[in-house]
């Protein structure tokens, strides 16, 4: 694996060698000692230009485990806020002997950007309104392990699929991975030209859930009601949330996903977020194995335990 | 060689308004002496196979003095403009400080006494381009300004701007809009589309320009003023505008090269070269473009000429700011890119824009004995490849990088001076 920036240049096949390169992950992760020595010697560079916990969280563990030094860049107290230009932070980094960098900004385009300056790998750990790869490769994981083959399933994504990056890496996934796609939202949640897109779109959550396999539920922003997108999140929440009775008429064995952070009570409801289906913390457990995998396949030489 | 002596160009192809025919053109201080078969001079340049024409002249062009000199400099614009064949450009107000006053006004007139083409200012509508108050357009126009814009921003307030338009008829000059609606804007950074929604960059509607282009062509039925638009970029656009002047407005309008070559989908690596405003738009407005220079419903075409420092343009896409050299490439890019005999691709270089800027007493005019010796020799079957390290300006954020393009400028004569010899400029 080159870089890692879209869902589209890894393509069905590179998604099938990432689940591959998961499931031996998982087992390592399942170990007493869950790290091996894959990526001595290597440096990965956390890069988050943008603050997210759980996401840098989860790829400085994963980088760690396989027996890489970590940097962690922040944005907060750097030479950025000195006004130095993003190019050079970058050629600095990769002076100080990065190998690669994980990349997290507001804008969309960044890691791509920082590609082609960088002959370090790049992952991209989300880009503005662009793509979260890594999130949905890991989705993807977490589906497999319940579902098996994602071929001809149902996958019914609900909210902000505009404004979401961990939408167009899901509908790029799920979709090359076979998955039939239907997108629920109000019509200003929904990006220009989503009728070119290869899902079905509907403005009507009640009607779609019957033969949903899987509904995944997308954060919702109080700041779309400020940009008239929503007259409030009471509106969205009555026409768009999963409440119990919604989640009531899934087919038994439908799975409930959500990338987090979650608004309970907005666009999922509390009990619903907790109920047996919802594989909630699940997603986010598989994630670590799934960074393993993406950072073992970007770096590594293929042994393990070289 | 001194502008004193006298100088033949020899063996070329004249074009002007009045048509095309051979002809040799002597030339001495800054005036045609004489036009007609077998001249001789002392100085001979050397025009066989190539055309003779009116200097260029550029509705838009962004000379970034004063204010961001690391940019561009009414010196280096100049000599870029004189390369791709330009004797006179029109410098928009949106420097640091604003064009908006006599004083500023005056500082850009006196940094321009001897670079290599004529610089003639135009003046903000509005102090500041803030949109809010009306700059004094009287002091400015007692300067010689005679355009009037906030480009970069549109004047957003329907009021004002019916309110600016009666007061710039009143007093003989002519505002030009740069048509944005920021609200429907709402500071997208490409054109709204399948590519903006692939790539996750807020968008920008057609919608945003076009609703300020119908607005405003009913401001000018209201007023009875003229407008000039700015770099249409929207089929709507451009359908809207050709509907005002068929019925008898006062509309005129300029597009811009990347608007009839690049699309949105330039923008696909995230590379801030192609970030533009009105942004690339898809292949349907750039056939929309095109079919407006071919039926003749837009004037101009105007570059937008308009550099940053590479250092803003390697800022994220959403950041960077917006704007695309093209004075050296803007000739070439009509010659290869449209259909069009060379004689139109001049009238919408030179001539037509020289009436909109109301300097056709020097520039665009005839190529007659008694007209001013502004003038360039274009080699039209001449190929080249356009390189950005090899450009005049001082920026190098050209869309345009590796094109190949056939025309090129070989001469330029600003006032009688060889500002560009064998396309060398000389200053």
């Amino acid at each position: 694996m080159n870089h890692l920036l879209t869902i589209d240049e890894l393509g069905a096949d590179g998604i099938d060698d990432v689940m591959r390169t998961t499931d031996t992950f998982a087992e390592v992760n399942r170990r007493p000692i869950p790290k091996v020595q894959a990526l001595r010697g290597k440096t990965v560079v956390s890069c988050f230009f943008e603050d997210s916990t759980r996401t840098r969280l989860s790829f400085e563990t994963a980088a760690r485990r396989l027996g890489a030094d970590v940097m962690t860049f922040s944005a907060a107290s750097s030479s950025l806020k000195k006004g130095e230009s993003l190019r050079d932070t970058v050629e600095t980094l990769e002076a100080i002997g990065a190998d690669a960098f994980v990349v997290r900004h507001r804008s969309a385009g960044v890691p791509t950007q920082i590609a082609s300056w960088s002959r370090a790998k790049v992952v991209n750990a989300g880009d503005g309104q662009h793509e979260h790869p890594t999130q949905a490769l890991l989705d993807c994981y977490t589906l497999r392990t319940h579902l098996g083959d994602l071929h001809g399933k149902q996958i019914v994504v609900v909210g902000d699929i505009k404004h979401s990056r961990v939408a167009r890496s899901n509908i790029a996934a799920f979709t090359a991975l076979g998955a039939k796609v239907k997108l629920v939202a109000p019509a200003t949640l929904l990006p220009a030209s989503v009728g070119e897109w290869p899902v079905e779109v509907t403005h009507n959550l009640d009607g779609a859930l019957d033969d949903a396999d899987v509904v995944y539920l997308l954060r919702i922003q109080q700041e779309r009601t400020d940009q008239a997108l929503l007259p409030s999140l009471r509106e969205y929440s009555a026409g768009f949330g999963l409440d119990a009775k919604r989640a009531a008429r899934l087919k038994p064995g439908a799975l409930i996903m959500h990338p987090g952070p979650m608004n309970r009570g907005v666009e999922i409801a509390a009990d619903v977020a907790d109920a047996p289906n919802a594989v909630i913390t699940e997603q986010v457990a598989n994630g670590v194995a799934v960074r393993m995998a993406v950072l073992f396949l970007m770096l590594g030489s293929g042994d393990l335990n070289a | 060689m001194p502008k004193t002596v006298e100088t033949v160009i020899k063996g070329g192809t004249v074009i002007d308004a009045s048509g095309t025919r051979v002809a040799d053109v002597v030339i001495r201080g800054g005036e045609i002496l004489e036009v007609g078969h077998g001249l001789e001079a002392k100085n001979v340049i050397d025009a066989s196979g190539c055309v003779v024409a009116p200097g260029l002249v550029d509705l838009h062009t962004h000379l970034r003095q004063p204010g961001r000199e690391e940019a561009e400099t009414i010196e280096t614009g100049a000599r870029a403009a004189a390369l791709g064949g330009y004797t006179a450009v029109i410098a928009m107000p949106n420097t640091e400080p604003t064009m908006d006053s006599a004083a500023v006004i005056r500082e850009v007139l006196d940094h321009a006494i001897t670079v290599a083409c004529e610089v003639v200012p135009s003046g903000a509508i509005t102090l500041g381009r803030r949109g809010e108050q009306l700059a004094p357009m009287a002091e400015m126009a007692e300067l010689g300004v005679r355009i009037f814009t906030d480009d970069g921003s549109g004047v957003q307030d329907g009021g004002l701007m019916r309110r600016a338009l009666e007061y710039a008829k009143g007093i003989g000059v002519m505002l030009a809009q740069h048509c944005e609606d920021n609200s429907l804007a709402a500071g997208g950074a490409m054109h709204e589309g399948a590519w903006s929604a692939k790539l996750g960059v807020p968008g920008q509607p057609c919608s945003a320009e076009t609703a300020m282009v119908l607005r405003d062509i009913e401001l000018s039925r209201l007023t009875g003023a003229p407008i000039h638009f700015l770099h249409l970029s929207t089929a709507e656009s451009l359908a809207a505008v050709a509907q005002a002047r068929a019925a008898g407005l006062q509309v005129t309008a300029e597009v811009a090269p990347h608007h009839f070559t690049l699309t949105d989908a330039c923008c696909c690596d995230y590379d801030a070269t192609f970030k533009v405003n009105p942004p690339l738009r898809t292949e349907a407005d750039v056939e929309a473009v095109k079919a407006a220079l071919i039926a003749g419903t837009v004037d101009a075409i105007a570059t937008d000429h308009a550099p940053h420092a590479p250092e803003l343009k390697e800022m994220p896409f959403d950041q960077a700011p917006p704007g695309m050299l093209g004075l050296e490439t803007a000739l070439g890019l009509a010659l290869t890119e449209l259909e069009l005999p060379i004689e139109r691709v001049l009238a919408y270089l030179s001539w037509q824009p020289a009436k909109i800027a109301r300097i056709s007493d020097r520039h665009g005019g005839l190529i007659a004995k008694g007209g001013a010796a502004n003038l360039c020799v274009i080699d039209p079957n001449a190929e080249w490849t356009v390189d950005a390290r090899a450009l005049a300006s001082r920026s190098r954020n050209t869309p345009f990088d590796g094109r190949k393009l056939r025309g090129k400028v070989r001469h330029t004569i600003n006032r009688g001076d060889q500002v560009v010899i064998d396309g060398v400029a000389q200053q």
